[in-house]
C-alpha cells in the first residue's frame, strides 16, 4: 500500500532496483575486465620500459620475447608441465574415484585425506614439498641414514628432472579435485546400466572401462579445461618449490612475467608476455564455451 | 535415483568368496597407500615444527624425533627475525586476517544481490552483463597487476591491505555472483511472481524469500573466498613490500633469505600458521567446500 502513496519517480527507480544494484559490480567488472585488458594490450605495444611511456611503439616486443631463449624454455614447460599434470590428476583422480565407489568404509574420511591439498596454499605446498625433494633435507638424505649410502634421488637440482618434480607436486594438489568431480560423475550414473553389463558376465574393470567412464566424458572435459587453466596461470607453486630453476629448467609463462615487468624493467615486453598468457587461456576455454553452448542448444532442442 | 542406483551395485560382494577377499585387498592397499602420500608432507612439517634445529640438520626432514619442543612455535609466531623486524609470523598473519575477512564479506554480500538480480529478473542485455561479470573468474591476474599498480597509487592504496582488499574484492565478485545466480536459478520463479503480485519488492523478496534459501550458497561463497583471498600470493607479492604483506610472501621471503643459517624448525612452524585457518575452514566445512568446486566448475 506504500507504493500508492510513494511519489512515481520512487515508483519507477524501485522498478529499476535489479538493474541500480548491479551497477556497481557492472562497473567494477567492466573496468577490470575490459580497461584493464585494453591498458595491458596497449603497454605490450608503447614504448614502456622502465616506467611507462605510452606512445605507441609497435609490435617489436613480441618479436623480442619470442626470440629470448628464457620464453621459449618457459613455453615448452608449460606444454610438457600442462600435458602432464592434466592427464597425471586426470589418471589419479579416476583411481581414486573408482576406488572410493567401491563402497568403501569410512568414505568421508578417505575423500577429506585426498582433497586437503586443496585447501592449501601453493606456497605451502612448494614449500614442503622443496623440503622433502632437497637432496640435503628430504628423501635422499634419509635413504642415506637408513643405511643405502648410493641412494640417489635429486630431481629437484637436476636440469633435465626438475620440471617432473613441478607435475608430482602439482598431482600432488589437484587430483583430490578431479577425484570429486569424478566421483560425483560415478555417482550419478544410471544403476540398470551397470546392472545389465554385469548380466551380461563383464567383469568389474571391464565395466567401468567399457561402460561407466564413456558415460561421464562430459566431466574429464570439465575438469581438463579446468585443470589446464590452472596449469596456464601455475605461478606460486613454481616460484615456492624451485624459484624456475635449476638455471631456467622450471620457468614458467607467468614467472618471466614477473621478471620483466618487477625485477628488469622491461614493463613493455611483461606486457606482451602477459598478453600471451591470455592467449593461451583463450585457446582453451573459447572452444570450450562454444561447444558448451551447442550442446545446451542442442539438449534444449531435443527436451523441447 | 541415484541412491537405489548405488544400493544394488556392489562390486566387491561379487565373484567367488576369494576374490572379493582379494578385490577387497586391492582397494584397502591402494587407498591406504595413497592416503600416505598425501597425509606425509603434514605430518613431516608438523613433526619438525617440534624438533630442535641440530637434529634436523643432522638427520634431515624425514627421521623420527628425538626431542621435542613447543618453542619454535613461539619463536615462529612472535620473535624470529624476518626482514628486518623481530615479530615472526604474528605480523604476516594478522596482515593476511585483515585482508582475508572484509574481502570476504564484501564479495560475498555484493555476489548474492548480483545473483538474486540476475536470476530472478529479465532486462535488456542481461545475459551480456552475467557474461561479462563471469569473465573476471577467467582473466590471469598478469593482465591487471600494472593497471591495478597504477590505480591503486592514484587511490593512494599503494602498498596498503585496504588495496589489496579492493583488488580481491573486485575479483571475487565474479566468483560469488557466478555461484549465486547458478544457486538461484533452480529457486521456481512462481514463488517470486506470487510475492510480486502480492506488492512486495526487490528488496523485500530478497529478505523473505531469497535469503532464507541462501545459507547454502552463503556458505560455499565464503568458503571459496576465505581460502583463494587467503592463499593468495601474486597480488600481495606485487602490490605491497615489507611489513605490509601476507603471509604467503612471508613464508617465500623466509626460503629467501639464504644468508647464514636456516631455521627449518621455525620456518615449518610458521608454515603451519600459514596453513592452518585454510586447513581449518575446510574441515569444518568441507561438504560445501565440495559443493563450490562442482558447482564453479561443471556450470
Amino acid at each position: 500500500m506504500q507504493e500508492a502513496i510513494r511519489p512515481s519517480l520512487g515508483a519507477r527507480l524501485s522498478r529499476r532496483t535489479p538493474q541500480l544494484v548491479l551497477i556497481p559490480t557492472l562497473a567494477a567488472a567492466f573496468v577490470y575486465v575490459v580497461v584493464f585488458s585494453i591498458w595491458t594490450l596497449w603497454i605490450s605495444v608503447s614504448q614502456s620500459t622502465l616506467l611507462p611511456n605510452m606512445a605507441y611503439g609497435g609490435f617489436g616486443e613480441y618479436a623480442a620475447l619470442w626470440q629470448s631463449k628464457r620464453w621459449i624454455v618457459a613455453y615448452q614447460n608449460l606444454f610438457l608441465f600442462g600435458a602432464l599434470y592434466v592427464l597425471g590428476s586426470l589418471f589419479v583422480g579416476t583411481l581414486l574415484a573408482i576406488l572410493i565407489d567401491q563402497r568403501v568404509r569410512f568414505e568421508s574420511v578417505w575423500r577429506t585425506i585426498f582433497l586437503y591439498p586443496l585447501a592449501i596454499s601453493f606456497i605451502v605446498t612448494g614449500t614442503v614439498w622443496r623440503w622433502i625433494f632437497h637432496p640435503q633435507t628430504g628423501v635422499e638424505r634419509a635413504l642415506n641414514d637408513m643405511g643405502w649410502l648410493s641412494a640417489n634421488f635429486d630431481w629437484i637440482t637436476d636440469r633435465d628432472m626438475a620440471l617432473y618434480v613441478v607435475v608430482f607436486t602439482g598431482i600432488w594438489h589437484a587430483s583430490g579435485f578431479a577425484m570429486a568431480l569424478i566421483l560425483a560423475g560415478l555417482r550419478s550414473v544410471d544403476g540398470d546400466l551397470i546392472k545389465a553389463a554385469q548380466i551380461d558376465g563383464a567383469s568389474m574393470p571391464r565395466i567401468y572401462r567399457k561402460v561407466v567412464l564413456p558415460t561421464i566424458w562430459p566431466i574429464f572435459v570439465a575438469v581438463t579445461v579446468v585443470l589446464l587453466q590452472f596449469a596456464i596461470k601455475t605461478y606460486d607453486l613454481v616460484v615456492a618449490l624451485t624459484q624456475g630453476g635449476p638455471g631456467v629448467a622450471t620457468t614458467v609463462p607467468a614467472i618471466v612475467v614477473y621478471d620483466l615487468m618487477f625485477e628488469r624493467g622491461q614493463i613493455a615486453q611483461g606486457a606482451a608476455a602477459a598478453v600471451m598468457i591470455l592467449a593461451a587461456l583463450a585457446i582453451v576455454l573459447v572452444p570450450y564455451v562454444v561447444w558448451m553452448n551447442w550442446r545446451n542448444r542442442t539438449q534444449g532442442a531435443a527436451h523441447g | 535415483m541415484a541412491e537405489i542406483a548405488q544400493q544394488g551395485f556392489d562390486p566387491l560382494a561379487t565373484g567367488s568368496r576369494s576374490r572379493q577377499l582379494r578385490a577387497r585387498a586391492v582397494v584397502y592397499g591402494l587407498l591406504g597407500f595413497f592416503a600416505l602420500l598425501y597425509l606425509s608432507p603434514l605430518l613431516i612439517i608438523l613433526l619438525n615444527s617440534y624438533r630442535p634445529l641440530a637434529e634436523i640438520v643432522r638427520e634431515g626432514f624425514i627421521s623420527g624425533p628425538e626431542a621435542m619442543s613447543w618453542r619454535y612455535w613461539g619463536e615462529a609466531w612472535g620473535s624470529f627475525c624476518l626482514g628486518g623486524s623481530c615479530e615472526g609470523v604474528s605480523r604476516y598473519f594478522n596482515n593476511t586476517l585483515i585482508m582475508t575477512v572484509p574481502a570476504t564479506i564484501l564479495s560475498t554480500a555484493f555476489g548474492v544481490v548480483n545473483g538474486y538480480a540476475l536470476s530472478k529478473y529479465r532486462f535488456r542485455y542481461d545475459t551480456w552483463v552475467f557474461g561479462l561479470i563471469t569473465l573476471g573468474v577467467f582473466l590471469p591476474a598478469q593482465m591487471t597487476l600494472l593497471p591495478w599498480a597504477f590505480v591503486l597509487g592514484k587511490l593512494g592504496l599503494s602498498n596498503s591491505l585496504a588495496g589489496l582488499v579492493l583488488v580481491h574484492t573486485v575479483q571475487g565478485v565474479s566468483f560469488t555472483t557466478l555461484f549465486c545466480r547458478n544457486y538461484f536459478v533452480a529457486v521456481p520463479d512462481d514463488l517470486i511472481k506470487a510475492a510480486r503480485i502480492d506488492g512486495a519488492g526487490f528488496w523485500r523478496i530478497f529478505r523473505r524469500i531469497m535469503l532464507p534459501l541462501s545459507p547454502p550458497i552463503l556458505i560455499v561463497c565464503v568458503i571459496w573466498q576465505f581460502t583463494g583471498i587467503w592463499n593468495e600470493f601474486l597480488y600481495g607479492a606485487v602490490l605491497t613490500s615489507g611489513a605490509n604483506q601476507p603471509i604467503t610472501s612471508a613464508i617465500v621471503a623466509f626460503s629467501g633469505s639464504g644468508t647464514g643459517e636456516r631455521h627449518y624448525n621455525v620456518e615449518a612452524a610458521s608454515v603451519i600458521f600459514a596453513a592452518l585457518p585454510p586447513l581449518f575452514i575446510y574441515v569444518i566445512g568441507g561438504k560445501y567446500f565440495v559443493r563450490g568446486l562442482t558447482s564453479g566448475a561443471v556450470k
